[in-house]
């Protein structure tokens, strides 16, 4: 048939064996394979003999808070900035939050190499689609181009949680993606090793009527008392806030000032 | 930690699945939807290890529908169950198999309705009613008390609700919410959701 060879269709079989099971890592563009993988070579395996189960003192990135959560206008992205390999504080200034474009915001959780190289990549997904397009990447679109880009890699190792904030036709969107493809749309999502604590104090400050201020502090507090409570987590609260004319970053502020602040309520 | 149940009844299909998402011991999202439409008549219910759910049933489920688009007629229920378990064989004994258990039910103009159980090893099995996730081991017995071929579907949503209030009593982990649909020769309702309360 004329319209299988226009349209670039491969069967059933030959797809099967390109996604996986061959041992070869494969790109959403297949033409721009990286990561070739060969066949026997077992990543994931490699990185546990690497930290600290295989005796080495160097554990990757992990600790973190992030949260995100939506209200009657918009979305509000806090993150914290401490980058921890094993108990050493690699960076107290960290940035976690990749602006994909004025419309778009990726928070970074996990290891940092895997959250840093996946976002970019998926900044210039983005940016193609638009040239392409003509028209802007939507939320849910986006969300499942890094779904799909972790889904590639399944059992390799990767490491990375992650939530796609951004506003298109349909509104304010907020997705969670992660390291084993599992990609979720939601009102509130918190990532990182300090998220129990995040989602404790968000949780129970939430309500659906919060005015712009009142969401900016409570996005702050979250983040401040999971750094308070979790050792991985610290240095300033980055807080973005989503509307429906783009991406504003509100503040940056310093967790252990915060902490102060809100110590007569505390102790 | 997920529950899937299923009940045929004579021209009809009951099936029920908890609505939470988690991820270690945080609840992520509380109205997750775990059943698949496959086609006008068939639905597929998917539990497991995280992202192979969603997507292994997506592609199950667009390879349904292209076969409905290359063929002009879609796969049976009984085609379709054969399918998705060949899928999972398939993967089975890969570098990376998909650990999903799944129920499909669905109405054939010729058979009538069925219920087919799939779990991560690849079996298939078609029966009166099943059901995944610990939630089975407390409740798969009253379903084998109470249940006869010729339930009504009231019946039968009566049975489903004492198997979701036992869940409710002895089950260590809290499940608010369960998503309810019946599959008949119309096609495919959506039924109330089912909410336990209180503590017996």
């Amino acid at each position: 048939m004329a319209l299988f060879d226009v349209s670039g269709y491969k069967s059933h079989a030959g797809l099967r064996g390109q996604i996986l099971g061959t041992g070869v890592g494969h790109l959403i563009d297949r033409p721009n394979q990286e990561f070739a993988v060969p066949v026997g070579v077992d990543p994931s395996g490699f990185l546990k003999s690497c930290s600290r189960e295989g005796g080495v003192s160097t554990d990757l990135n992990h600790g973190t808070t992030t949260l995100a959560f939506k209200f009657r206008h918009g979305v509000i992205v806090a993150v914290d900035s401490r980058a921890s390999a094993g108990s050493y504080i690699a960076s107290k200034e960290a940035n976690k939050v990749i602006e994909i474009n004025p419309y778009l915001l990726g928070t970074m959780s996990g290891s940092a190499a895997d959250c840093q190289y996946w976002e970019r990549l998926l900044a210039k997904e983005c940016r193609l689609y638009k040239l392409r397009n003509k028209q802007r990447i939507s939320v849910s679109a986006a969300s499942k181009l890094l779904c799909n880009m972790m889904l590639g890699y399944r059992g390799m190792g990767l490491s990375m949680g992650s939530m796609i904030i951004g506003w298109d036709n349909k509104g304010p969107g907020l997705y969670y993606v992660d390291d084993n493809a599992t990609r979720l749309s939601g009102h509130m999502f918190s990532t990182g090793c300090g998220s129990s604590y995040a989602y404790g104090v968000v949780d129970s400050g939430y309500r659906e009527d919060m005015t712009v201020e009142e969401a900016y502090e409570l996005g702050r507090r979250g983040i401040t008392h999971a750094t308070h409570r979790d050792a991985y987590s610290g240095g300033v609260v980055n807080l973005y806030h989503m509307q429906e004319d783009g991406w504003i970053k509100v503040c940056k502020e310093d967790v252990s000032e915060l902490i102060h602040r809100y110590r007569k309520g505390m102790f | 930690m997920e529950y899937l149940i299923g009940i045929q009844g004579q021209d009809f299909v009951l099936v029920a699945a908890d609505n939470i998402a988690a991820n270690s011991i945080i609840q992520m999202k509380q109205d997750q939807d775990k059943m698949f439409k496959l086609s006008d008549k068939i639905l597929l219910l998917c539990v497991g290890e995280a992202g192979d759910t969603v997507q292994f049933a997506e592609y199950i489920q667009k390879n349904i529908q292209l076969y409905k688009m290359r063929n002009g007629y879609e796969l049976s229920p009984k085609a379709a169950a054969n399918f998705t378990r060949k899928n999972l064989a398939d993967y089975l004994r890969s570098r990376t198999p998909y650990h999903v258990n799944l129920l499909l039910a669905g109405f054939d103009e010729t058979d009538g309705p069925g219920l087919y159980y799939m779990d991560h090893l690849s079996a298939l099995a078609k029966a009166p009613f099943a059901a995944h996730g610990y939630g089975a081991y407390l409740t798969l017995s009253i379903l084998d008390r109470y249940y006869r071929p010729d339930l009504t579907r009231d019946e039968a949503v009566d049975l489903l609700k004492k198997c979701i209030e036992e869940l409710n009593k002895r089950f260590i982990l809290n499940l608010p919410s369960f998503s309810v649909r019946l599959i008949d020769k119309e096609g495919i309702h959506d039924l109330e959701k089912l909410m336990p309360v209180g503590a017996k």
